[in-house]
């Protein structure tokens, strides 16, 4: 057993703090809300030049060989810095699927393009009803002589007005879908956002967030802009929301100790009644049970991400720990806000900017709700 | 990071794993307390055979007659022990009072009191908490007054875990009531055959015989049985409460409940014949998961203390976390247990309906006293603010 990050991880972790530090200070994680684009194309530079990108590619496809925890000790500190960028969607979301189920020339095409920060990916998957299960999905491709024509529109997904291409979920199959038994119905086309028929409106969310709704209104999609094989994409679907909860959940745990660090410096600052409220007994349990839920955060997002990186997607670790974040992130923040006082609910104070995040990260990859239905099933062997 | 064990501890595992298949009857009826004595008879015979194999003090150095094995392993004994609700585990002489003497004790000491604990031939008790010192341990009153070549000891200690069951007993009394409280305190090993010591059980709500109350009337104990130096037996206590538990006792034993728990829901329902249907809805089967999950945490947060140690760090602030969060968690599941088994939760054994051999209402009866035993939680949360995220006191 080894608990802690390796060499490697912790000297990946100093430098993308002090970058983060310099290049996106929290001020500017704040004006970035206002911004067209979401991101700093300075900042996405500085990533691509670190290396970061292309973290967890191969050498071959322009990486530097590192796996999924590597990836993961800078989502953490992005997570720590609330750092608004596509990296999330392009690397973790979209490259590493890439990697795991493209042919090899979708690989050599786009994962060299994403390592230098030229290439932007996002999946779209989720649909009106708001929910990840197969069963909800209506997008439809149908087969058109060599292609298909892709009819849908997907909700919530992120990035998606900077987006180069998005991972689409349709049903390909005229019987319907079945997934499992017969690995049948459903396929993942890789959708240039430029396609004609293409169309984006921008969500509005109180996070800052930049989601987007994406119509696909009888895309013609040719047979090699699918990823892996036809009708078998359901499979990649679920790998890819798995990689996403546990590479989310480790970036909510480097937003809890975030906001834990930031609560402690306040209450020992803070002076009421002749002394620091840090000495006060309420307050101290306050921040003892933000501490034990830090740990959870941190210990079980890590071996989410260790399972990742073992390539044992499917693990209900994953699930595990996404719920727990989920639920004690906010947790972490709610007792934040009462420790702060008033001070934590202004809109100049950084802690509300974790706080409203922390809504949204909750509902990315599934909410609680979602990964209690699937360990649901899992423990009663359906 | 890697959070596997390594072959050699899987190869223990599965050692213990089939001892435990072996030796335990089947209509085990404990909740594999470190301190249960209900059936007295085969704690010690579990206690002997763990002894015969080096297990009972495995964490022990070689030299003392241990096996010198790895934090790592102890948590293993230790999580299955609990999960498999065993018997025959000693507290009191192999985790807290031989660490403490292999530090403090002389020469003689450690050859005289040693041994026995490792061959499980010997009982302790921990003779700390008092009437009026409970959460405020460092204000204790029993006194032992030095009288030359022996101290006399009067006083009374409280909560006193098998004392009723012990050959000996670890002791915190006043030899200095003059000195600042946390230093007039010596420690001292009493023999409980002694002329003056009385044990008055304490039953408590769980039904059963674990707790006592010990008086000492003039009770003699000789000079040789002081353990460090007089007046310095708070920091000999402090240093053995050190040794107390990664917590992963509190999370094995949840993981059991749950586990007995889901296979209930299994057993009732409608499919195999007595359809019981508040085991099959959807709250019970959330309340099942929320309660796997915090359980999962609380598995690695033991973990981590347990792997610190094993680093050479001494983990104050996780093992505080470990210890609430673990018996909280634990409360939780008993008492999740309780509200899907709805009215059967509540027939004892006794009862010819009973399910699950009445284990989880006894577990959940005993799990009330979780928060409270070994530092409180309020106490554990002022450790964890004060100690570990710096916070000053008031």
């Amino acid at each position: 057993m080894d608990l802690a990050w390796n060499e490697t991880q912790q000297m990946l972790k100093s430098s993308a703090r002090s970058l983060l530090a310099k290049e996106c200070p929290l001020s500017m994680v704040l004006a970035m809300e206002k911004d067209e684009k979401g991101y700093s194309p300075q900042v996405w530079r500085r990533m691509a030049e670190a290396g970061w990108l292309g973290l967890a590619f191969p050498e071959k496809y322009g990486g530097a060989g590192g796996n999924f925890l590597d990836l993961a000790a800078l989502l953490e500190e992005m997570g720590r810095m609330l750092t608004p960028s596509p990296f999330f969607s392009t690397v973790v979301v979209g490259g590493l699927a890439v990697l795991a189920s493209g042919s090899e020339a979708q690989k050599a095409e786009l994962l060299p393009k994403i390592a230098q920060g030229q290439l932007f990916m996002t999946l779209a998957t989720l649909e009106s009803t708001d929910d990840y299960w197969y069963t909800y999905l209506n997008s439809r491709a149908n087969r058109d002589g060599n292609g298909f024509v892709l009819n849908g529109a997907k909700y919530f997904v992120p990035d998606a007005y900077v987006t180069d291409y998005f991972l689409v979920s349709a049903l390909t199959s005229d019987t319907g879908p079945d997934p499992w038994e017969k690995n049948r119905g459903i396929s993942v086309f890789l959708v240039p956002r430029s396609a004609p028929g293409v169309k984006v409106t921008p969500h509005h969310t109180f996070s800052g967030d930049r989601l987007g709704r994406v119509e696909f209104d009888g895309v013609k999609a040719s047979r090699d802009w699918i990823l892996g094989e036809v009708d078998r994409g359901w499979k990649i679907v679920m790998e890819t929301l798995d990689r996403g909860a546990a590479g989310k959940s480790v970036e909510m745990a480097g937003g809890a100790q975030a906001v834990l660090e930031m609560t402690l410096d306040y209450l020992k600052r803070r002076v009421q009644f002749g002394r620091p409220v840090a000495t006060f007994q309420a307050l101290q349990h306050h921040l003892a049970n933000m501490a034990m839920d830090v740990e959870g955060c941190q210990s079980m997002a890590y071996q989410a991400a260790w399972r990742v990186a073992q390539g044992e997607l499917w693990s209900s670790d994953i699930s595990m720990a996404k719920m727990w974040c989920n639920e004690a992130y906010n947790r972490i923040c709610a007792l934040a806000h009462q420790c702060h006082g008033g001070m934590g609910f202004t809109w100049e104070y950084d802690l509300q900017l974790y706080t409203r995040r922390a809504k949204v990260q909750e509902q990315a990859f599934g909410d609680a709700a979602y990964h209690r239905t699937m360990l649901s099933q899992a423990l009663s062997g359906l | 990071m890697d959070f596997r064990f390594s072959p050699a501890e899987e190869a223990f595992r599965e050692e213990l794993l089939e001892f435990l298949a072996r030796e335990l009857p089947p209509d085990l009826r404990g909740v594999g307390r470190a301190t249960e004595s209900g059936d007295w008879e085969l704690t010690l015979s579990m206690r002997r055979k763990l002894a015969q194999r080096g297990w009972l003090t495995m964490h022990w150095p070689k030299e003392y007659g241990g096996m010198g094995a790895s934090p790592m392993l102890s948590l293993i004994l230790n999580e299955e022990m609990s999960y498999h609700r065993a018997p025959g585990r000693d507290v009191f002489g192999a985790r807290m009072l031989g660490p403490t003497l292999m530090i403090y004790g002389t020469r003689e000491q450690k050859e005289r009191f040693l041994p026995p604990v490792a061959r499980g031939e010997v009982q302790w008790c921990q003779g700390y908490s008092e009437p009026e010192a409970g959460s405020d341990l460092a204000s204790l009153r029993t006194r032992a007054e030095d009288k030359g070549d022996y101290f006399l000891v009067n006083g009374s200690k409280i909560w006193t875990s098998l004392a009723h069951r012990a050959d000996w007993m670890m002791l915190m009394a006043r030899t200095d009531p003059d000195a600042p409280k946390h230093r007039g305190i010596s420690f001292l090993l009493l023999d409980m055959k002694s002329r003056g010591v009385e044990v008055r059980p304490i039953i408590s709500m769980a039904g059963e015989h674990e707790f006592n109350q010990v008086f000492f009337d003039n009770v003699e104990v000789p000079k040789e049985n002081l353990v460090g130096e007089k007046g310095r037996g708070w920091y000999v206590a402090v240093t053995l409460l050190d040794f107390e538990r990664s917590g992963i006792d509190y999370a094995a034993s949840a993981k059991r409940i749950l586990d007995d728990i889901n296979q209930y829901m299994d057993d009732v329902h409608g499919d195999h014949g007595t359809d019981i249907p508040r085991a099959d809805e959807g709250w019970a089967r959330d309340l099942m998961v929320e309660r796997y999950v915090e359980t999962e945490v609380a598995r690695l947060m033991a973990y981590k203390v347990t792997w610190l140690q094993s680093q050479g760090q001494v983990p104050t602030k996780e093992a505080s976390m470990s210890k609430v969060f673990g018996s909280e968690n634990l409360q939780k599941c008993a008492a999740a247990g309780l509200k899907i088994l709805g009215h059967y939760g509540v027939l004892t054994d006794e009862d010819k309906w009973v399910p699950l051999r009445g284990i989880i209402e006894k577990a959940w009866r005993y799990s009330i006293s979780g928060t409270i035993a070994a530092g409180t939680s309020e106490i554990q949360r002022n450790i964890i603010a004060s100690r570990g995220l710096g916070m000053p006191r008031g």
